[in-house]
């Protein structure tokens, strides 16, 4: 049995695809809980799929994927809050049009001929192709979201619990909504070369509701929810091994299937 | 020693539509004071108005420190995993830095502020899984906490069972006696003749002062207009049958 978990690890390229989970699952999981405490999942989602420009001009470009990263999501969160803010088309059919449009840009971009044959990494990562270089800087961008997480945690917490009565309590709700889309944005820059575009949301999205299901207490559900990320990434690799399926839809399903069995064990 | 002062108080969400104006009074340490008005009448928007949080706002606004609020329970979240000390804890966030942990002291305190509401025993239970009326305490026990020497409360004893009315009049009436200043937003017009001062608001301040000089008929027909109901033996009543938030 040892064996069974042990053996996916022998290799370079799956010792650092594991670095990089257990660095993810740090920042990624206990953020999921804040992303779920505001309501603001849709958001999660949408600047994801909607950074996926980026990825691709990075791609064209040459450049490391976790740039072309940030670029995507300063756009996308840019385009995302205009067209949220179109009275003609509505709050969540302003961020539907604008996220659809954008992922578009990014297939015609990515299936242009000058483009390199790599749609494929851009969509759903290149876990096992993690370099070491890859987890430097979604190390520094996963200390950045879970120290800025701490640095704000009462004033997180009093803004998502209580925002009539937040302001008397020392907290500008606005201010800290705002801080907790820019750590998404940071977030979902550190976990697209891993993850790519479409399933990074679902290590930041699943181990959070998971540990909500779970956990009685703020502070005990975001230690859980780094705890189940770190757990759907080592599961996702072991069970990616043994079934030859690619590693990032291995880890985005084990993350899927760990909330999933969080809701059943606490119906 | 006014604790509240407002003269010519004006504002509202949008610019050029003001959901109140021409609001003007004072409190002094230990009075309460009833704001009545219908829905919609402009109750929460002078909170916000004092809390400083309406997005226009004109005329004065003097208070003794940062207010302490406490809002209608439902506004609070009850899936939100915090426990009845974890509420009243945040109390202490506002004064304590952001790289300090919150310690025995602050513990103590928020302890303390649960016993006075009456739910020490309740202290570990999950929020969200009180009754209304525990909440509501709750609530109060945050602003207990937070030792503000003005507290805004926005109907506080609104859907809440005797037992819980009981325990927050009472708080209330210490809180009056430690010299604080206390608006109470409220529909219930008997209770209000209770309070030292009384504010009826109907977009505009139709009249402050003492109960037995502002709650007369003509003012509290000017007040409500079709919800007030009239009783036996001439005491009003509020239709509050159509209550939005």
């Amino acid at each position: 049995m040892l064996a069974w978990l042990t053996d996916p690890f022998q290799n370079g390229f799956t010792q650092r695809a594991l670095l990089e989970v257990l660095v993810l699952a740090l920042a990624c999981g206990p953020l999921g809980v804040w992303i779920l405490l505001y309501r603001q999942s849709y958001a999660a989602e949408s600047i994801s799929h909607g950074m996926l420009p980026g990825l691709v001009l990075a791609a064209l470009a040459g450049v490391p994927l976790v740039v072309g990263a940030g670029g995507g999501v300063l756009f996308a969160a840019a385009a995302i809050a205009l067209a949220g803010r179109d009275e003609r088309l509505g709050g969540d059919s302003g961020v539907a049009v604008a996220v659809s449009a954008l992922f578009g840009l990014g297939a015609l971009l990515a299936l242009s001929p000058e483009a390199p044959p790599r749609l494929q990494e851009l969509l759903f990562g290149d876990l096992l192709g993690t370099s070491l270089g890859d987890i430097a800087a979604a190390a520094v961008l996963a200390v950045v979201v879970a120290g800025a997480l701490a640095f704000a945690h009462r004033r997180l917490a009093a803004s998502a619990f209580d925002r009539s009565a937040a302001r008397s309590l020392g907290a500008e709700p606005a201010r800290w909504e705002l801080v907790l889309l820019v750590l998404l944005a940071v977030a979902t820059t550190a976990a697209a070369p891993a993850l790519g575009s479409l399933l990074l949301v679902a290590l930041i999205v699943a181990p959070g509701a998971a540990a909500l299901r779970l956990a009685g207490r703020l502070p005990a559900a975001l230690a859980a929810a780094a705890g189940i990320a770190a757990l759907a990434g080592v599961a996702g690799l072991v069970l990616s091994y043994h079934l030859g399926i690619a590693a990032g839809a291995s880890v985005a399903l084990c993350a899927a299937a760990l909330a999933g069995a969080a809701q059943l064990r606490h119906a | 020693m006014s604790l509240v002062r407002t003269h010519d108080l004006a504002g509202g969400y949008t610019p050029g539509r003001d959901a109140i104006e021409g609001v003007s009074f004072a409190l002094e340490a230990g009075e309460m004071a009833g704001i009545l008005g219908p829905n919609g009448g402009g109750k929460t928007t002078l909170f916000r108005a004092l809390l400083g949080e309406l997005p226009q706002r004109r005329g004065t606004v003097e208070l003794a420190g940062s207010p302490a609020y406490v809002p209608q329970t439902d506004h609070a979240r009850l899936d939100f995993p915090v426990s009845a000390l974890d509420v009243a804890l945040m109390g202490a966030y506002r004064r304590t830095p952001f790289y300090r942990r919150l310690g025995r002291g602050e513990r103590a305190t928020a302890e303390a502020a649960l016993e006075r509401v009456g739910l020490a025993d309740r202290a570990r239970v999950r929020f969200g899984t009180l009754s209304g009326g525990q909440r509501q305490r709750v609530l109060i026990a945050r602003a207990l906490v937070q030792d503000a020497r003005v507290l805004l409360l926005d109907e506080p004893l609104s859907g809440v069972d005797a037992p819980s009315a009981v325990r927050i009049e009472s708080v209330l009436a210490e809180l009056r006696g430690e010299g604080r200043a206390l608006l109470v937003a409220t529909h219930d017009v008997e209770q209000a003749r209770r309070f030292e001062r009384v504010l009826c608001l109907h977009r505009r301040q139709i009249a402050f002062g003492a109960p037995a000089e502002v709650l007369t008929a003509p003012v509290l027909q000017e007040t409500y207009g079709d919800e007030l109901v009239v009783l036996e033996g001439g005491r009003a009543a509020v239709n509050v049958g159509h209550h939005h938030h």
